[in-house]
């Protein structure tokens, strides 16, 4: 995988800070087509903050972003979805008041041709979508507040995949979720990764991660320790990543890593 | 209002013997909150029909109340898209009478000087510039809102200040009168209404827009295999809605003009007067013609555009819009220029009314405003309310006010009830929102 010649997104020297705290830090990371990168990481070491530079949402204090090997610039989340960029967002991002189809759509609406909105083709498309990716899922006509969480979460899925994601960015997608709903997001990180989409895939929680992603990358206090593929390193060895900082020989070390 | 608004609450939470009407208002989806204010509205209307001896429901006093709404409910239905995004707008009333002074003096002041008296595109002209200059305002007003992140109660509480300020500096306090004849028209009275044959044609017109509605939505439905509602339900919801259209219609004629100002017309076109007198309908009066078709535009824009949409997301969760991709800021400036846009029609309706513009005009507008669209369901934790709901809550409003003053009940006890109401409203709207859920 690693011999494709440019990445699909390359975030290079990164930088994020608010009011003096540097939430993130000189982080360089990329992604493959195809590829699900786990970003690891206690709470608080920023790996929400880092994505949501790729996002569009945070505005970064430096570094480039590099999408096939072009140097992007993305203010808002309009200029990321432009670059086939989806997030999926930990705290669950969807409309509370209108139903699925409008959130599913939200942005990017369907119109008639008189320049209306199209409904009735927006919840036909939403029924197909929702049709593969949650076969329970009845509620068409409900605001998203009434939903369960795990309902929600796969309106919040389905927003991101249907418009021909390139990479895709899930930000603890699975915190809100039990355990069959939990299984059912795997086995669609595994049918996207087979589409060729790059995944960032962001936990806390290493056995969220370790058995989905190809490589991990781990960040602690904003820095980045290293990077791995997974194939190559134990559980152990992240999990000291993580806590301690500390590089294990198979992984490619950041400025992060503690010398020992 | 309780009495009213309490069965609704009953038939949402599925309780008691009400099985029969559950499953009514499930097959035809009315809005049970609707109905709920609708049945209220009703009850106002009867218990002031028996307090006031009978004069309450007449077509005159109806005829009346249409028009004493009309300058409220345009800017409600405005208000609502402000407070559903979780802004307020304090300014409404000062910017109607700053928009009504200069519209003044535009008319009567300085376009005679290029056209003349009675040049037939006067009244157009001045609506353009008042339209225009409402737009103005609600742009800076929503650009400092949107983009310099001032609280809207900050900024339009600032604007409540400098536009009353400026109505009475426009002229140094001086009222403007009279207005330019085909101007005010637009604030009804025998000659500004559209009379008998007209207001059936836009009766007959508004069924068919009704039945169109009806049958598009179900033909749509059908394109997609979408479950279907009842054909009982349906043809119920066109029979409901044509049959009150027309029942208005047949109201506003029934109000007929004034003696003085039949005769005088009839001596005009040398019509002999019988002996039971002349009986000359008054039709729909052209400010409310002006608010139906602004609540059947706006209503349009919430439903049917991405701007109206963007505006209910935005209330529901606005960081969720933002992240969604939705330049939230432009919406927010959007709002504001098209209650600004509002502001101008209501100061042209009110003014025309008065044929005058004083700086007075307007005032207290502003809590008018919010409280019809707040009786009428709109939430001020965002991200709901509705059009119709406005336009039924101004009625709501209007309806008290007139209501108590035939009924002879003094000015400040007036004030009394309708604080009470507004409050009594959102409180049973509250219990309402926490028994659905």
């Amino acid at each position: 995988m690693l011999d494709k010649a440019t990445p699909l997104v390359e975030m290079r020297n990164i930088s994020l800070s608010f009011g003096g705290i540097h939430a993130v830090d000189d982080v360089s990371v990329d992604l493959y087509p195809g590829e699900v990168m786990g970003l690891l990481g206690h709470n608080g070491a920023g790996k929400s903050c880092l994505i949501k530079v790729l996002s569009g949402a945070y505005h970064r204090d430096e570094g480039t972003i590099l999408i096939d090997g072009a140097e992007v610039t993305i203010n808002n989340p309009r200029d990321a979805k432009a670059f086939g960029i989806e997030t999926i967002y930990q705290t669950l991002a969807v409309a509370d008041n209108v139903d699925a189809a409008a959130n599913l759509f939200l942005g990017r609406e369907l119109r008639t041709g008189w320049g209306t909105l199209d409904d009735v083709a927006m919840e036909a498309e939403t029924r197909k979508v929702m049709g593969r990716l949650n076969p329970n899922f009845r509620r068409f006509k409900t605001p998203v507040k009434a939903l369960s969480g795990g309902q929600r979460q796969s309106v919040a899925i389905a927003r991101a995949i249907h418009f021909n994601a390139r990479i895709l960015i899930m930000d603890e997608p699975t915190a809100a979720l039990g355990p069959q709903e939990t299984q059912q997001v795997a086995d669609l990180i595994l049918q996207l990764k087979a589409d060729g989409i790059g995944i960032f895939l962001i936990s806390h929680d290493i056995h969220d991660v370790f058995d989905l992603a190809d490589r991990v990358c781990v960040m602690k206090n904003g820095k980045l320790v290293g990077t791995a593929k997974t194939s190559e390193v134990t559980k152990d060895e992240v999990l000291g990543m993580i806590i301690l900082g500390k590089c294990p020989p198979q992984a490619v070390p950041g400025p992060g890593a503690v010398t020992v | 209002m309780s009495e009213q608004a309490a069965p609704s609450l009953k038939t949402k939470s599925g309780g008691g013997g009400n099985n029969l009407i559950a499953r009514f208002l499930a097959a035809t989806e009315i809005d049970t909150r609707m109905l709920g204010m609708l049945g209220a509205l009703v009850l106002v209307w009867i218990v002031f029909n028996v307090a006031s001896g009978g004069i309450f429901l007449t077509p005159r006093n109806l005829w009346n109340l249409s028009v004493q709404t009309a300058a409220v409910s345009v800017m409600a239905t405005g208000m609502v898209l402000v407070i559903v995004t979780r802004n307020i707008d304090l300014s409404v009333g000062s910017v109607v009478g700053f928009v009504g002074m200069v519209m003044a003096v535009t008319q009567a002041e300085i376009l005679p000087h290029f056209v003349g008296f009675d040049f037939w595109g006067t009244w157009i002209l001045t609506l353009i510039v008042g339209i225009g200059l409402g737009a103005l305002i609600g742009a800076v007003q929503g650009y400092i809102i949107a983009y310099l992140r001032v609280p809207a109660f900050i900024v339009t509480l600032g604007g409540y200040l400098v536009w009353r300020g400026g109505a009475w500096w426009v002229t140094s306090g001086r009222t403007v009168a009279p207005l330019d004849s085909a101007f005010q028209l637009m604030g009804g009275g025998p000659l500004g209404s559209i009379g008998f044959l007209p207001s059936w044609i836009v009766g007959i017109i508004a069924c068919i827009a009704i039945v169109y509605t009806v049958i598009d939505n179900r033909r749509q439905r059908l394109r997609y295999n979408f479950p279907l509602k009842p054909i009982w339900a349906e043809v119920t919801i066109g029979v409901i809605g044509c049959a009150a259209t027309l029942a208005a219609i047949a109201v506003f004629n029934a109000y007929p003009w004034p003696h003085l100002i039949a005769e005088k017309y009839a001596a005009a076109n040398n019509i002999t007067v019988p002996p039971e007198g002349l009986f000359i309908s008054s039709g729909i009066a052209v400010p409310v013609l002006m608010a139906i078709s602004v609540a059947v535009a706006m209503n349009f824009i919430a439903g049917r555009t991405r701007f109206g949409r963007y505006v209910f997301a935005m209330g529901g969760n606005p960081e969720a819009a933002e992240l969604a991709g939705i330049n939230t800021r432009w919406v927010t400036m959007k709002i504001f220029i098209l209650m600004g846009i509002l502001c101008a029609i209501s100061a042209a309706i009110a003014s025309a009314r008065l044929n005058a513009a004083t700086n007075a005009l307007g005032t207290l507008n502003e809590l008018y405003v919010i409280a019809a669209a707040v009786i009428g369901g709109t939430s001020f934790s965002g991200g709901v309310g509705t059009i119709a709901g406005a336009m039924v809550g101004a009625v709501v409003m209007q309806s008290l006010q007139s209501g108590m003053v035939l009924v002879g009940i003094d000015s400040p006890l007036q004030s009394v009830v309708i604080g009470a109401v507004l409050v009594f409203a959102v409180w049973l709207d509250t219990l309402y929102r926490r028994r659905a859920e």
